[in-house]
């Protein structure tokens, strides 16, 4: 073949400078924990420096959501290559949303922590980590490469790897290698699928194989998305694989704990969202009855799986795992109010379940328990503290107006607008969902504040500071705007769930909108 | 020889998933580096074999000229290859340090996140 024939596999325009700011956030990220790891022994310089960083990533970020809102998916590949050879890395609504999100999360929990890490912890790479993990959750956001994915996936890995075993408890210990293998043997599980794929289809960049997709065995194609179900389902701790969830988050600080519940799973979840409805949208129907059924499973199991257990921040990470299956119900009904329910409730978990998992913190810190058998009558003691408590109950549940109602809305919306018996299945997994997890919660809230208490004039284990409250306090609050004014978010999820459901423009930002198979 | 090293891959993968289902530590980490191995070579075998035609333009062509092996498996097995050994080592300290602080490389006995006789949850409200 001479070289004249060869299409063309360089690009050859200047990238445009506002281009850049895709990969900024990660590279913030990865600068700043490298710099926090060299000046890591200065106390008091890493809590500034992470808090600036992150503060940097917010703005990139957002200026990077209006650009994608205003003018569609934007894209950049990295060394000039064309799609499939060069990583491309893409930003579309929710892709650039769910990343400014997590970085919001992320600087909340930040004073959090500056408030509740003991000084004898100063200079252990906290900061860096954090910076690590949300360079791996941010960049796991944009890419728009799989290969990609998988190697932002074990950042994050490693990342949280270290989070949980700081400071090296017996049980942060144990939490950890339960956490440690399962999460490993997923992400190994997606690189295997990686593999299948790239030998089904010869490329692994995201806008190239919804060109291709089509062209390959179905059925071989159907085994590759089962073993991402698989892998992906486990990083989301959906339900018959949500083992390590609570066996290992209540294990960490609380902070670390807030964090992870917020960001992790939703990584997961997204990542299955990205693969089946965008990029293999046909495959994706003929695994229908198995998301489904495993939709349904998780909604239910998981607030029952609160009910029955004592130790609070347990009970809390199966509120998680029951967020996970509202997503994934949204999944198995890809409509545009579907994925729009799936989107909006990814944003209402990442806020809600670290809200959750902080003034779950602030409690044991206040009762000096984590069971919540032996807490009590806390309500004399905080009333903040639970009212805090109480509407971050009643998010998760979805009770109006708070910011859960709206995307279990529009789920239930998607679930009777299928007008089938799957539907409806759905519809009815939601409504149990809602309710079981109001039951698990009230009982929570009344066990923990409001009846007759073993310590009510029991000297404070230990009083939460100012800055505990106002990280709290800022993030409910954000929650409760969110709920009252929720027409931003709905344009967000409209344009971001439009163009999941029609990738035409997303695969446009690639550059490989002139290639046809 | 495609079909040689497919089969390979799955007596490695057979092999690292059973090593997993075992209770002790130590096996299950031998059976994640086996799994890993497994997946190398199954991306490896993914990009197609070919023997002998190493994938190097000649100089003043400027493009390939017949031919040549396929080279972004190799780079995707390198970047698998050192993400795996990383966590690997840290498996291989965290389980290390497991041992020395609960005395326990069996899963069975490692309850200490999980306390093995959970209490029943309060019967009240």
């Amino acid at each position: 073949m001479a070289a004249e024939n060869l299409p063309s596999a360089m690009i050859e325009t200047v990238t445009h400078a506002a281009a850049w700011v895709i990969v900024l956030p990660m590279a913030l990220c990865l600068m700043g924990a490298a710099l926090l790891l060299i000046v890591r022994k200065y106390s008091g310089l890493g809590f500034m420096l992470a808090l600036t960083v992150v503060a940097g990533i917010i703005s990139c970020e957002t200026s990077l959501l209006l650009q994608v809102m205003e003018s569609g998916p934007v894209g950049m590949t990295m060394g000039k290559w064309l799609p499939p050879f060069g990583i491309s890395f893409t930003a579309d609504v929710f892709g650039a949303s769910f990343a400014l999100t997590a970085a919001v999360v992320t600087l909340i929990v930040l004073l959090y922590a500056e408030a509740d890490r003991p000084a004898s912890l100063a200079g252990d790479g906290f900061y860096a980590l954090v910076l690590l993990l949300l360079a791996g959750v941010t960049g796991s956001f944009l890419t728009g490469d799989l290969f990609n994915l998988y190697v932002w996936f074990e950042l994050m890995l490693i990342a949280s790897f270290g989070l949980i075993v700081i400071g090296g408890r017996p049980v942060q210990l144990d939490g950890a290698i339960k956490y440690g293998f399962l999460n490993f043997l997923a992400t190994t599980i997606f690189l295997l699928s990686l593999g299948l794929l790239y030998g089904l289809l010869g490329t692994l960049n995201m806008a190239d194989i919804l060109r291709v997709a089509s062209l390959a065995n179905p059925a071989a194609m159907v085994g590759v998305a089962a073993l991402m179900l698989l892998a992906f389902g486990m990083k989301a701790a959906a339900f018959p694989v949500n083992a390590w969830l609570p066996a290992s988050y209540h294990a960490s600080p609380a902070a670390v704990s807030a964090l992870m519940a917020g960001l992790l799973t939703k990584v997961g979840i997204y990542a299955l969202l990205r693969t089946l409805v965008i990029l293999l949208p046909t495959t994706r129907d003929a695994l229908e009855p198995v998301l489904v059924l495993v939709a349904v499973a998780t909604l239910v199991a998981a607030p029952l799986g609160t009910i029955a257990e004592t130790n609070l921040r347990r009970a809390i990470g199966f509120l998680v795992i029951g967020g996970i299956g509202a997503v994934l119900a949204g999944i198995a009904m890809p409509s545009l109010t579907g994925v729009s329910g799936a989107g909006m409730y990814i944003f209402h978990a990442m806020l809600t379940m670290t809200a959750l998992y902080l003034v779950a913190g602030l409690i044991e810190k206040q009762t000096g328990e984590t069971d919540s058998r032996h807490m009590g009558g806390l309500y004399a003691s905080s009333a903040p503290l639970s009212i805090l408590f109480l509407v971050l109950i009643l998010g998760t549940a979805g009770v109006p107006p708070l910011l859960g109602f709206w995307p279990k809305l529009l789920l239930i919306q998607a679930g009777l607008a299928e007008g089938d018996a799957v539907g409806g299945l759905l519809v009815v997994a939601l409504l149990t969902n809602a309710v079981l997890t109001m039951i698990a919660g009230s009982r929570l809230w009344t066990h923990i504040f409001w009846r007759a208490g073993f310590i009510p004039d029991a000297p404070l284990a230990e009083a939460p500071g100012r800055l505990h409250y106002l990280a709290t306090g800022l993030l409910t609050l954000l929650i409760v705007a969110a709920g009252l004014w929720p027409n931003p978010l709905f344009e967000v999820v409209r344009i971001g769930a439009g163009d999941m459901v029609n990738p035409a423009r997303y695969t446009a930002a690639f550059g490989l909108a002139e290639l046809t198979p | 020889m495609d079909y040689v090293v497919a089969a390979l891959v799955g007596c490695f993968v057979a092999l690292g998933v059973y090593m997993l289902l075992s209770r002790s530590l130590i096996r299950m980490l031998l059976g994640v580096v086996i799994l890993g191995n497994g997946v190398n070579l199954l991306i490896f075998t993914a990009g197609r074999l070919t023997l002998d035609i190493a994938p190097i333009v000649p100089e003043g062509v400027g493009h390939s000229v017949g031919p040549i092996a396929n080279p972004l498996p190799q780079a995707l097995i390198l970047t698998a290859i050192v993400i795996g050994f990383a966590m690997f080592s840290f498996l291989l300290v965290l389980a290390y340090r497991t041992y020395q602080a609960l005395d326990a490389d069996n899963t069975d006995t490692m309850r200490v996140a999980e306390p093995e006789h959970a209490p029943n949850p309060t019967l009240s409200y």
